[in-house]
């Protein structure tokens, strides 16, 4: 058990995209269980990432929350006009969490949160038919962040702190539909950096309006990822002149590493929500909306001065999120929810990298208590996703890439909680 | 814990079970009806636009991008069976015999000082050799360089004879046997499908060497022909008819194509017949050197031995400007000159009408004799009957291609197979071009998309296009519902840097 466990929370974090564009929504077992619901439940260290301002509430001491998720995702996608298809064949994503919380006094909990709430590893067949605008792309971003969480008064709190980015990114995709060397190799090239980090921030407010019914509120601030060390490498290119030819008006990059620029936005994040507890049974309602409007379009500046411009025009995009907890006996929790997820691509702009439409998530899951202090929590997510036609009509040539696409998703997970 | 281990268990399974899978998956085929038609086992039957050649020679990566193999992939959609081609050794192209190299390597575009692209031959040393011959069958039969009479010639894949001209190398590397025909070496193999374009060399191999070879109509043996002379079209005709009704024994259905113009080909269209620039004092020196010809010209048309048609048509003048190559014309009246009864040169400039091949672009503007600076090819001395197709040997290929275009869609008619007018596709290529997602491809040389390098194969994308057209005439045919690929995704000239 311990080994499952040591094994999900070092494997480096990398996540599946789903709950929209590149967002994971898979931040603790607990709220997964329950819709991914949390941001005015009271109950575990889980609320370092729904809400900091609810630590303070905390009945213990000492808390903690850790876990991971093994996310197995597919996408299948044809073109009924050309009798084209393809499957990813995408390995398993391993987001994780660690989370905890200590209550200096009545008034004042400190709290430590590592979370990995973006990233995405799509792997489509080598050269595919989408292939000038992925084969693959791995993205992943852990989560570092201080809290203090403070209580006003016994009904109101808050909550927050600074947070630290750090992320990595590997994509790979082809020059176009057709250039390949003179051997037939298709050209392309990888882009690669890690390291990339920045600071954002997160403040949360918690108003406990009675004994039974909790209300409340958490923003998640954008950061802006920019990577500016990474590696270019361009291959399979005819052209071994160590730089760009001109053939025909089209520059032809030569083959080499060189640097890049680009900006990959995390966008900003709000939550509301409402907790009713009453005897065994726990409802929880959420309402998150994603500020998506700022990935306008993945920029990528390389160092020879040419530039690959790939319009995203996301939208703000919403999801509605419902939970119910059941004790059915002094060791066992049980738990079941469901979410609505509202994809931030608009149509004509549907990129075969994050190839996300609404979905369905249900998710179920139980707590056992070992003892006291210690309880294994483990959740099961499925993503229902409706098959769609959709295209993405700004490749640089002027043609559109589309077709139907259907993509699932299955999520267990696994992790520990602790209280003193 | 074991509630653990076993809902673990019970998800892998889950996990497995429950890839994304699509309504109504074309991966698990039905999708597509073959109709009428059966393409479990298509084979390919033709010359060098069958075998997939491009660049002017045969490699690996053009035989993918071959038009049976781009039909191939869309049969198997429906039906379709595994598809083998001869695969040559490398992307290098060009053949060897025994360690001898006998057929050049492929062209790709590269630059030049100034930056301008042109084609060069590809460098290296070509690995394919025709000693090695490959375990057949194969699904593509198609032979480079093979005339319509080729095709049931026995010994035609004999590498004895390749030397003297008998057999061809490109057969010689996957012919069941010395005697083999490539008719029956298709046949053989009971095709449930077939394609067939054979014909364009019975008048293309005449055109390109300008007109130097023989109109052999009316003579019935093709053994007797020469490499570059025009197919009796009686004698299309009769091994057509062989080969259509070899191919359909067995067949549920085939697609033929038809002979496209050669005027519709870069090959006989980039090279200007005014490719000539000169400034005035320049032109004024090059006429000085053409007035007793001139004045020769006017003195026989006085005389009525020549007519003022004539006459004008081969008076030399060049103006500032662009200016009309001077070409030797052996269908010009001969004369001779009274004080010492030589024959005065058959010349005159170029008009629009003529075409001159691709390959007279390397000499025009030479210098004839290295030592003398009035020896301009196309100027000072005329450009060779061999690098220009005149409007008589236009008309001579005119007819006989119409003749084997009659035979090759009346055949189609008798015999319920689907037709593909290749001729009106180069045509529209030639005049207006096709729109495809990106862009617009025409005949225009090295940067028009739908020819090679070569001027006469087309590109991948050329032969995308016209897979495509075979795929819309074998629906119509066969009532088949197979889909059309996207040209777009095939590639151009192949560039080197």
């Amino acid at each position: 058990m311990k080994r499952v466990l040591a094994t999900s929370l070092f494997l480096l974090a990398s996540a599946i995209t789903f709950a929209g564009g590149y967002r994971v929504g898979l931040q603790g077992q607990r709220a997964l269980a329950m819709g991914h619901t949390g941001v005015a439940y009271v109950n575990s260290a889980e609320l370092a990432f729904f809400n900091p301002a609810g630590l303070v509430y905390l009945e213990n001491k000492i808390n903690a929350s850790a876990g991971g998720f093994g996310v197995f995702s597919s996408v299948a996608w044809q073109n009924e006009s050309t009798g084209q298809f393809a499957n990813t064949d995408s390995p398993m994503g391993t987001p994780f969490y660690l989370y905890g919380s200590y209550a200096l006094n009545e008034q004042l909990s400190l709290g430590l949160a590592v979370y990995t709430p973006y990233g995405s590893t799509v792997e489509w067949p080598t050269d595919w038919a989408g292939s000038h605008l992925v084969n693959n792309i791995e993205l992943a971003a852990v989560f570092i962040q201080p809290l203090i969480s403070f209580k006003i008064s016994d009904k109101f709190s808050v909550g927050g702190g600074p947070i630290f980015v750090t992320g990595n990114v590997n994509f790979n995709r082809n020059a176009n539909r057709f250039l390949t060397d003179q051997e037939g190799n298709r050209s392309n090239v990888t882009i690669d950096d890690s390291g990339v980090t920045n600071w954002g921030w997160s403040v949360g407010g918690m108003f406990r309006a009675t004994e039974n019914l909790t209300f409340g509120a958490n923003y998640r601030s954008e950061i802006i990822l920019e990577s500016e060390d990474g590696a270019a490498t361009f291959a399979n290119f005819p052209n071994d002149s160590g730089q760009p030819v001109v053939v025909g008006g089209t520059a032809i990059p030569s083959n080499g590493t060189q640097g890049f620029n680009a900006s990959l936005p995390l966008p900003a994040e709000l939550t509301v929500g409402a907790s009713y507890s009453k005897d065994k049974w726990v409802v929880n309602v959420d309402y998150t909306r994603t500020y998506w409007d700022v990935y306008e379009d993945l920029d990528i500046v390389f160092a020879d001065g040419s530039e690959s411009i790939n319009p995203r025009n996301y939208k703000n995009s919403s999801i509605y999120k419902f939970g119910v907890g059941y004790a059915a006996s002094e060791k066992f929790m049980l738990r079941a929810g469901y979410y609505f997820d509202e994809s931030p691509v608009q149509s004509g702009y549907f990129a075969p990298e994050t190839p996300r439409n609404d979905s369905n998530g249900f998710s179920a899951g139980l707590s056992y208590a070992i003892s006291s202090s210690f309880a294994i929590d483990a959740s099961f997510l499925y993503v229902r996703f409706k098959e769609i036609n959709e295209s993405y009509d700004y490749v640089d040539d002027g043609s559109s890439f589309g077709g139907t696409y259907k993509s699932s998703a299955f999520v267990p997970g696994i992790g520990l909680t602790y209280k003193l | 814990m074991k509630n653990y281990i076993k809902y673990m268990a019970l998800s892998a399974v889950l996990l497995t079970a429950c890839e994304a899978e699509l309504d109504n998956p074309i991966e698990d085929g039905g999708f597509y009806s073959s109709g009428s038609a059966d393409f479990s086992n298509y084979v390919a039957v033709g010359n060098s636009l069958t075998s997939g050649y491009a660049d002017g020679a045969l490699y690996i990566s053009g035989q993918q991008n071959s038009f049976p193999n781009i039909l191939a992939g869309q049969f198997a959609l429906a039906g379709g069976g595994l598809f083998s081609q001869p695969l040559v050794d490398d992307n290098t192209g060009g053949l060897l015999a025994n360690g001898t190299q006998i057929q050049p390597n492929r062209f790709v575009l590269t630059l030049d000082a100034d930056g301008n692209p042109g084609p060069t031959p590809l460098q290296g040393t070509p690995t394919t050799d025709i000693a090695n011959v490959l375990e057949g069958p194969f699904n593509n039969m198609g032979v480079p360089g093979a005339k319509s009479f080729h095709l049931v010639a026995p010994g035609y894949g004999n590498i004895a004879g390749v030397a003297a001209g008998a057999a061809n190398p490109y057969f010689v590397r996957f012919a069941s046997s010395t005697d083999a025909t490539i008719i029956g070496d298709a046949a053989a193999q009971s095709p449930s499908f077939f394609s067939l374009w054979i014909g364009n060399n019975d008048i293309l191999s005449y055109a390109t060497s300008g007109g130097t070879g023989v109109d052999q109509t009316g003579n019935l043996d093709p053994t007797t022909y020469g490499a570059n002379d025009i197919t009796d079209p009686n004698v299309f005709a009769s091994v057509y008819n062989q080969e259509v009704q070899a191919l359909t024994a067995s067949a549920s259905g085939g697609v033929v194509f038809n002979i496209p113009d050669v005027t519709s080909i870069p090959f006989f269209t980039t090279v200007p017949y005014n490719a000539i620039p000169l400034d005035e004092a320049t032109a004024a020196g090059v006429n000085q050197a053409y007035v007793q010809y001139n004045g020769a010209l006017a003195q026989y048309a006085a005389l009525g031995v020549i007519t003022t048609e004539e006459r004008d048509a081969r008076t030399i003048n060049f103006t500032a400007g662009q200016n009309a190559i001077v070409i030797e014309d052996e269908n010009l009246t001969t004369l001779l000159n009274p004080t010492n009864g030589q024959e005065i040169p058959k010349i005159r400039q170029a008009t629009p009408d003529d075409l001159f091949v691709l390959t007279s672009s390397s000499i025009i503007g030479t210098l004839a004799d290295p030592s003398n600076p009035n020896s301009v090819i196309g100027v000072g001395v005329p450009v060779g009957d061999q690098y220009v197709l005149i409007p008589e040997e236009q008309a001579m290929i005119a007819t006989a291609q119409a003749s084997y275009n009659a035979t090759i869609q009346g055949l189609a008619q008798a015999n319920g197979l689907a037709f593909v007018d290749a001729r009106a596709i180069l045509n529209q290529l030639a005049e207006s071009g096709i729109a495809f997602d990106a862009g617009t491809l025409t005949s225009t040389f090295a940067t028009g998309g739908a020819f090679s390098l070569d001027g006469v194969h087309p590109t991948p994308r050329g032969y995308a296009y016209l897979a495509n057209q075979a795929i819309a005439a074998i629906n119509e045919t066969y009532g088949s519902t197979l889909p059309m690929v996207n040209v777009g995704d095939y590639g151009t000239v192949n560039i080197s840097n």
